[in-house]
């Protein structure tokens, strides 16, 4: 087990996605953030934090359970249902940005794009995730990474949050083959 | 967990994980999305051999919300009436790929018998069966009390509620008395000793004869249907003197703490055990109670079905 991202790694990497999204979309003023949980709606929240303290306004966001929409929910047992919780402001004609922990196979971003489907029409789908380790399944890329992590299929890739696990750390577990 | 046969299926903390995905699927459905693709390409069976309303509209609208595919079936107009065994149909449910079979029949164990001799490998789930269980109902019970007076906790600890009038012939009474005592609520039988069951005093409940005495001390009544389809025998000497001693009416109800609230599994007999102004009264949750049932049933799709067998490898 090796540690990937420290907790000041990881704030840096935060700190420079909020400027990117800001930059990218001309500042804050039709911008939602939807986390998908657990880590990514913490991760949505932290950045909604920073892109505030930038612009001196109130960042609105939410998230995103996927569940329901996944395809892969035949391959494992049951998974809990967490919360959806859209801001009031909606999605409809607002540049949605997407957070999550990790990009793997893109299968969760492709089912949060069809959950997103049945709730609005968002201007424009941007993706922002903390660790992209690669190995996609689905022509699905990331606009905004924290940090390219390349990895083989049989290490796994953990991220923990203050929030939950009480500490900030990336880690990759197995050996690279 | 595979068949949905009897809340003794269920360990105290699946029963709290279904209300819980039962709260998230109730705000998914209070949204704009009313349909989800959980469950696209599953078939779903409602075989009911008994009559039913609720039930099998509340199972209907849960399957198709998720985007099952809904066959259903009942003894009236298949060859469930010409005489053709459980068994016979269970093949040709089998035959045909359905992946669940929601039953309900009057032969206490009819859904046990279902599952266990694996006459078809899709999962079972008990919509009631004869006097013996109705495990969704009592899960959507349990999700209105939550609801109502839960103050925020997962489990009904010290919650108390009543369950009046014809325990002996309600399945509903049994799986509610296993499962509200299973999340911790004080349950109390209000009964006649005729509508008792024999052994009722081996169960986690306290039992009284005495409506009005109980009514000031809990925060439930839930009343049960006089079940006359299933009297062979008098058991009380008319529904006059059953209504007055164990009937709900609005003097009753004025007796209630104020946060209290009035249930019925339905159908009601209007006039027998519930007074028409106290089903339609502020306090009564009883149409709430129908609509958290598709939410919970939902539920119990998502939880029996959606996922897969626990042996496949986990890959994320």
């Amino acid at each position: 087990m090796s540690e990937a991202l420290s907790a000041a790694d990881i704030s840096r990497a935060l700190t420079r996605i909020s400027h990117e999204i800001l930059e990218k979309n001309h500042g804050s003023s039709t911008i939602t953030l939807l986390g998908i949980p657990t880590r990514g709606a913490h991760l949505a929240m932290r950045i909604a934090k920073i892109m505030g303290e930038i612009e001196g306004l109130q960042i609105p966001v939410g998230m995103l359970d996927i569940t329901l929409y996944r395809d892969d929910l035949r391959l494992r047992p049951p998974r809990t249902i967490m919360p959806t919780t859209i801001p009031p402001v909606g999605i409809e004609g607002r540049e949605l940005i997407l957070i999550d922990d990790v990009l793997y196979s893109g299968r969760t971003i492709r089912a949060a794009l069809d959950a997103l489907g049945e709730v609005g029409r968002p201007k424009t789908v941007q993706l922002a995730v903390l660790v992209d380790r690669g190995h996609r399944e689905l022509p699905i890329r990331a606009d905004y990474v924290g940090k390219n992590l390349p990895t083989s299929r049989e290490q796994s890739v953990s991220v923990h949050l203050s929030e939950i696990d009480g500490v900030d750390e990336v880690l990759i577990e197995g050996v690279e083959k | 967990m595979r068949h949905l046969l009897s809340i003794k299926d269920l360990t105290t903390s699946e029963a709290i994980s279904i209300l819980d995905t039962a709260t998230e699927l109730a705000r998914i459905n209070e949204g704009q999305v009313k349909k989800l693709p959980t469950l696209r390409g599953r078939t779903i069976v409602n075989l009911f051999a008994e009559d039913s309303t609720r039930t099998r509209i509340s199972f209907e609208a849960a399957a198709k919300r998720l985007s099952a595919d809904v066959i259903n079936f009942s003894s009236k107009g298949s060859s469930l009436s010409k005489g053709e065994s459980l068994k016979d149909t269970a093949q040709t449910l089998q035959a045909m790929g359905a992946d669940a079979v929601v039953i309900r029949h009057s032969a206490s164990g009819a859904a046990q018998r279902l599952a266990d001799l694996e006459w078809m490998s899709g999962c079972v789930i008990n919509a009631g069966d004869g006097t013996h269980e109705h495990p969704s109902q009592a899960l959507l019970d349990a999700f209105t009390i939550r609801k109502h007076l839960g103050k925020g906790s997962k489990d009904l600890q010290g919650i108390r509620v009543a369950i009046v009038g014809d325990v002996l012939h309600s399945r509903v009474a049994r799986s509610n008395v296993l499962l509200l005592s299973m999340l911790g609520a004080d349950v109390v039988l209000v009964a006649p000793p005729t509508l008792l069951p024999v052994g009722v005093e081996s169960w986690p409940v306290s039992i009284s004869y005495d409506f009005d005495s109980v009514i000031p001390n809990v925060d439930v009544i839930m009343m049960l249907r006089v079940q006359q389809e299933r009297m062979s025998d008098l058991f009380f000497p008319n529904s006059r003197e059953y209504s007055r001693y164990f009937g709900l009416n609005s003097d009753r109800m004025a007796k209630m703490s104020p946060h209290g609230i009035v249930m019925h599994p339905g159908p009601m007999n209007r006039g027998l055990e519930i007074a028409a102004d106290v089903a339609d009264s502020a306090r009564s949750v009883i149409v709430e109670q129908v609509k958290n049932g598709v939410n919970v049933r939902m539920a119990i799709l998502y939880v029996l079905l959606a996922g897969g067998p626990l042996e496949v490898g986990v890959q994320s």
